[in-house]
């Protein structure tokens, strides 16, 4: 055992390690920010998250958005596939929405048809901009809208009520094993009021 | 481990102070790691019987069906303050604690690199507790949407929501700077001969911990900051009405998420490891494999966090892909847990308190670990998610493992720490008073989540009334506990039979090479590790 101080031991720079911890936590600062687009591109590429392919150039949502086809002429018969309605508004729009087709049975490409009431509860002029969302995230891929309320804005006078139609097909390339899919629409206020929503309306 | 001390200061350096203020002064300015970490542990301790407070609530309001004391938006504030300041008001910074008052003593450093920074790192906590402890009386009270800040919720809420976002920025700077502050220190301060694979386990678990820290708080600043500018500036990274989505938050939250359980798990495995070999008198089985596990651990918690979305909808491959990688980290856990066995295997095992803790905390997280294998399966997740199953899961392993792990170190270092020896007998009272109330409150709650009681609830149904009323005795009795806690640990401080250099006959870290309490300033001269 010799008790020499072992001198062997470089001498270390606080200074370099820590510019180098500096850039890690830049760097993992960066990477947070950067998982924004990153989840949007893989989103698009899987069509994971329940956007369903809007209009092109209406909402321009992060969701697929591929030109809106013609109704194929094949009907899958072999299967039934439900579909649930769901309306729900979101804070700060007095409005009130329900679903008047609750759900339908329907077979794969048949060409459909359901029902909103929406009804303006306030005194004053108010438009709204409805947003969709699909469960299974993968159904939303082959649910395509012919024609939907929420291509639009919609506007409501005082205690005005509307029935807002929505045209849809459940394509039959539908993935088997999925034998409910539900439609959620939440109505968002578009006024100065909502900043995201005015972004949104600039659009 | 062999160490020849060179170190002049110990026996004959009576600590006083010399050139340190005294009084008020001596704690605001202190540069010290010791008075440091002394703040640190105490600032903790108060923390986590603030929050411990608010579970009483939590506890008394749920001991019957209706609602008895508080409204349910007070309820929902009550569960989500009491989690977000357990975790980053009291274990979180316990840890760093006992890094401070640890980490230089046991690699034979005179104090942390940057003393400095040191005394920042801890004097932002008080800054950001009282805001946090402020917003219960702003209009609207405390944020009441889950300690886990999602959106939409998070979004709605009032001035509480943003002095919290602040509270969470100042927290995470905190421990940024603190961990920057244990990687150079362990990096560039070992005394001499000290290599790293020499390292106490503690020392490895908690470098490998800051690392950590490092990579995900600032991920965790990310979130928060969306969350900000989408309330006040007009951004739309998670508004839906904007093209935002939601979901996303709950990614970018648990990426930082899953790996900051580790960051409050891995010290106390580091802690458990010093104290089982020291108490049945043989080195910690596994030395090696025992690093690479901590090491694995922590590499895998990256890639695990979805874990905590199965039900928010994800393709099959996705959940498969989150399933495999949760439970792969079982292996690396299981090898700890069968390393700390094999230490007790033929020992000769006296059972102090800490020992006790340390024992109670391999079986207990343990437990914690198997709930949580269940709950990572996807089919068997998708019924107990949100239910009080994940409640009984994660207080196995962050009370019976970070938070008694924490306590079995308070009781295996006070006496170096104080000089003084604490209870033992009042000691032992306050851990089969702990691990017997811990079992009786949360035990039950495994068989409440199954039963499908959803958690945050104030209000349930009448088939969980026993057992709920069960919880609560126990939880109630394991609060009052803790206040015998808080009274050996006060009567230590105050005095008590000396401990001497070496109360613990087996344990051969470098700390107990000096005096108890240490000189103010310890290993001025390294010591040599052979
Ligand atoms: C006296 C000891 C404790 C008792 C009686 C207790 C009790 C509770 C209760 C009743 C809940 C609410 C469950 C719900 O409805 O969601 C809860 C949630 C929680 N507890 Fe504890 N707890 C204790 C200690 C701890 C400790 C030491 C931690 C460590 C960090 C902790 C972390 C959490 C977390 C993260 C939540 C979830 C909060 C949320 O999801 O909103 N608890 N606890
Ligand atoms: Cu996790």
């Amino acid at each position: 055992m010799s008790v020499s101080v072992n001198t062997s031991m470089p001498v270390r720079s606080h200074r370099q390690l820590l510019i180098k911890l500096l850039a890690v936590i830049a760097l993992a600062f960066a990477f947070g920010f950067a998982l924004v687009p990153l989840y949007d591109v893989f989103c698009q590429v899987t069509g994971l998250n329940g956007k369903t392919g809007a209009k092109p150039g209406t909402l321009g949502l992060a969701g697929i958005s591929k030109p809106v086809t013609a109704p194929p002429s094949s009907i899958d018969r072999s299967r039934t596939v439900t579909v649930e309605f769901m309306g729900t508004v979101m804070p700060g729009l007095p409005w009130e929405m329900t679903p008047l087709t609750s759900s339908l049975d329907l077979h794969p490409g048949e060409l459909q048809q359901a029902m909103f009431r929406v009804r303006n509860l306030s005194d004053k002029t108010i438009v709204g901009q409805a947003i969709p969302s699909v469960s299974p995230g993968l159904a939303a891929q082959h649910f395509e809208k012919l024609d939907c309320f929420c291509f639009a804005q919609q506007t409501l006078a005082p205690g005005e009520t509307k029935d807002m139609p929505l045209t849809f097909i459940v394509k039959p390339e539908l993935d088997k094993d999925i034998r409910t899919i539900t439609l959620a629409y939440a109505f968002f206020i578009v006024t100065d009021t909502n900043p995201a929503a005015k972004n949104l309306a600039s659009r | 481990m062999n160490t020849t001390t060179v170190n002049d200061t110990a026996g004959h350096h009576d600590h006083d102070h010399d050139h340190a203020p005294a009084g008020l002064m001596r704690w605001l300015t202190s540069t010290n790691h010791k008075d440091i970490g002394t703040l640190y542990l105490w600032f903790s301790l108060f923390m986590f019987f603030f929050a411990g407070a608010l579970a009483m609530l939590i506890r008394a309001e749920l001991f019957q069906p209706g609602l008895q004391y508080v409204q349910p938006a007070v309820f929902n504030q009550l569960t989500t303050m009491h989690g977000l300041i357990m975790i980053f008001g009291a274990i979180m910074p316990s840890l760093v604690g006992f890094a401070n008052w640890q980490v230089p003593l046991m690699i034979g450093a005179p104090d942390m690199a940057f003393p400095r920074l040191n005394n920042w790192s801890f004097w932002l906590l008080p800054a950001a507790g009282t805001l946090l402890i402020a917003t219960f009386f702003v209009p609207g009270g405390a944020i009441s949407g889950g300690w886990t800040m999602y959106p939409p919720l998070y979004m709605q809420g009032g001035i509480a929501y943003d002095i919290s976002i602040l509270a969470v920025h100042i927290l995470g700077v905190s421990s940024i700077m603190g961990a920057i502050n244990i990687i150079v220190t362990i990096l560039n301060m070992r005394a001499p001969g000290m290599t790293l694979m020499k390292m106490p386990l503690f020392v490895w678990t908690w470098l490998i911990t800051a690392f950590l820290l490092v990579a995900v708080m600032p991920v965790l600043a990310c979130a928060i900051t969306m969350l900000l500018t989408d309330r006040n500036f007009g951004t739309h990274f998670f508004d839906a009405a904007g093209g935002g989505d939601p979901v996303m938050f709950q990614h970018v939250f648990w990426f930082f998420g899953h790996p900051e359980v580790y960051i409050m798990i891995l010290p106390a495995f580091g802690i458990v490891s010093t104290i089982l070999p020291t108490f049945a008198r043989k080195p910690l089985f596994g030395y090696v494999s025992m690093v690479y596990a901590v090491a694995s651990i922590a590499f895998l918690s990256f890639i695990v966090w979805a874990h905590h979305m199965f039900t928010t909808g994800m393709p099959l491959g996705g959940q498969l892909f989150f399933m495999y990688t949760t439970m792969l980290i079982a292996i690396p856990t299981g090898i700890k847990v069968f390393n700390w066995v094999a230490t007790l295997w033929r020992g000769s095992i006296s059972f102090e308190t800490p020992m006790l803790f340390s024992l109670a905390f391999v079986i207990l997280f343990t437990i914690g670990g198997f709930s949580g294998l269940v709950l990572a399966l996807v089919p068997v997740d998708i019924q107990l998610q949100d239910t009080y199953y994940v409640v009984a899961h994660f207080h196995y392993v962050l009370f019976s493992g970070s938070a008694m792990a924490i306590m079995a170190g308070v009781y295996y270092w006070l006496p170096k720490w104080t000089g003084h020896m604490y209870d033992e007998k009042l000691g032992k009272l306050h851990f089969w008073l702990t691990a017997i109330a811990f079992n009786i409150t949360f035990f039950p709650m495994h068989f409440l989540g199954l039963a499908g009681m959803p958690r945050r609830i104030p209000d349930y149904a009448l088939q969980f009334a026993d057992f709920n009323a069960i919880a609560s005795v126990g939880g109630l009795l394991l609060g009052a506990s803790q206040l015998l806690f808080l009274y050996i640990v006060v009567k230590c401080a105050r005095g008590g039979a000396p401990a001497g250099d070496q109360p613990w006959e087996g344990a051969d870290t470098l700390e107990w090479t000096l005096s108890s309490p240490p000189p103010y300033h310890s290993f001025v001269t390294p010591p040599l590790v052979k």
